[in-house]
């Protein structure tokens, strides 16, 4: 009997307490898969993971070439992810009010400990709208837009359109005379709205009797800038979508986005 | 099971009476799901449901076709309020119609004492360009090429705007940059106290002919 006890398998105390550990009701339902070894235990992970199941299974050996992809898919959620991360810190210093807005910005840069967190949102920013642009080259060139991706090629033209929203939006938070003048001269585009826009085409026929329906305060520029030029109203409304309603759409598309890719057979291949 | 017997006249039984007689091959087992009859006298649970469904009001697919319309008219009207309610019934903005104070309180030339508050020029000449008369107009600070607010540059005698290089006369008339058409003018009157009136309301342009109105110009 004594024989036996050598035989026995040396389990030290960091082993006896590992097994412990993933046999306790809280790891077995955290983890509910073996360690991904085997191609099938690989594969129920992916599928059973909130997280994981957005990305395909498995990918093609181009779809991890540089020279294919370029990265600029991943490095534009990258981005986004860094924007979300620095613009929720930028928001407990950040007050939207014509007061505060520039100072705090400066202050942002001044008195606040890693002022670097603004220069990082805001070179996120402009690179994020450059990754996401070359991203839409390289899908094009590699001809990626075609069936099947052809529902995902418009959900991405929908996201460019909202990433370029949320640098237009964000581009006034400053409130400095570049952003107030920028915004001016972008938000007179909405002007000439059609039907829309009180100096667009057909607004003019929209009318009941003599009161025209849609003037300068009620227009699709008023929606936007809360007001008649760009002023307190202006500031919160873009502070307003450009910290929640934009991110959440955008958030959401990206979900559908790397699902389609997915459900569409995975990163395409080179042609 | 429950909704083919006894369905009022209004309601149209459309596909489900034509499995209504039990083709012969069902077995037992399945033919209580298809056919009620053989459903309804083992339950009547079920049975007493088919007698709501015989409520004179409406049928049952009457009901649910009310409750999505309210639904959906629900849902609009949340939409269009939803819409409403970003178009605020008061704005905090300057007044577009507002007093200036009196003629001979201004010098000859552009006056800036209203532009930050109001976004207008007051301008005194001893004779205007289309009235050809001495007085006052109004100018509105809006550049006519994207919108921003030109600078008054005295020893240039010009307005310039920052953002694209347009350039104005005193007059208002555009002569440098890409402004497409000279600045506005706002209707500008005596009130009955004796001030002057400005109102923004009322715009003139050069290029209509507007210039000529005798309301955009205060002839002193």
């Amino acid at each position: 009997m004594a024989d036996t006890k050598t035989v026995a398998p040396k389990e030290g105390a960091l082993e006896r307490s590992w097994n412990w550990l993933t046999e306790t009701q809280i790891w077995k339902s955290v983890f509910r898969h073996n360690a991904p070894i085997t191609d099938r235990n690989r594969v129920l992970v992916v599928l059973s993971n909130v997280f994981l199941h957005l990305h395909p299974v498995r990918i093609r050996k181009s779809g991890v070439r540089l020279r294919y992809t370029w990265c600029m898919g991943g490095l534009s959620f990258f981005l986004f992810l860094t924007l979300t991360f620095t613009g929720v810190l930028l928001m407990f210093y950040y007050r939207p009010t014509l007061e505060y807005a520039y100072t705090d910005i400066v202050g942002l840069r001044e008195h606040v400990p890693l002022g670097i967190m603004r220069e990082m949102h805001r070179w996120g920013a402009h690179a994020m709208v450059i990754t996401v642009w070359l991203h839409m080259f390289r899908v094009f060139m590699t001809g990626s837009y075609k069936p099947p991706r052809e529902f995902n090629w418009n959900v991405g033209v929908i996201m460019l359109v909202l990433t370029l929203l949320l640098s237009f939006t964000g581009y006034l938070l400053p409130w400095d005379q570049l952003a107030i003048w920028a915004i001016t001269v972008g938000s007179n585009m909405a002007r000439a709205t059609p039907f829309l826009g009180y100096e667009g085409p057909g607004a003019s026929l929209l009318a009941l009797g003599d009161v025209q329906l849609i003037h300068a305060a009620d227009d699709a520029r008023f929606a936007l800038l809360g007001g008649t030029f760009v002023g307190e109203g202006a500031l919160l409304r873009f502070y307003v979508l450009h910290c929640v309603g934009l991110p959440l759409a955008i958030a959401v598309l990206m979900a559908v986005h790397f699902w389609r890719v997915r459900k569409d057979g995975g990163i395409s291949g080179p042609l | 099971m429950a909704d083919e017997p006894n369905v009022p006249a209004s309601g149209t039984p459309a596909p489900k009476p034509a499995a209504k007689p039990a083709p012969p091959s069902v077995p037992p087992g399945l033919a209580g799901k298809t056919t009620s009859a053989a459903a309804a006298p083992r339950r009547p649970a079920a049975k007493k449901k088919v007698e709501d469904d015989t409520s004179p009001l409406l049928s049952r697919r009457g009901w649910i076709g009310l409750a999505w319309g309210s639904f959906t008219a629900a849902s609009a009207a949340g939409l269009a309020a939803t819409g409403r309610f970003m178009f605020p019934n008061v704005l905090n903005e300057p007044p577009q119609q507002f007093r200036i104070g009196f003629p001979d309180e201004y010098a000859p030339g552009v006056d800036e004492r209203w532009k930050d508050r109001f976004g207008v020029w007051i301008v005194r000449t001893p004779s205007d360009m289309v009235q050809e008369a001495a007085g006052f107009y109004a100018l509105l600070v809006t550049c006519t090429h994207l919108g921003c607010t030109p600078n008054w540059l005295s020893a240039e005698d010009k307005f310039k705007c920052p953002c694209h290089g347009s350039g104005f006369r005193p007059t208002g008339i555009n002569f440098e940059g890409p402004a497409p058409r000279p600045l506005e003018r706002a209707r500008i009157v005596l009130a009955e106290d004796g001030q002057i009136l400005v109102d923004k309301a009322q715009k003139f342009q050069f290029e209509l002919g507007q210039w000529a109105d005798p309301e955009s110009f205060l002839r002193v």
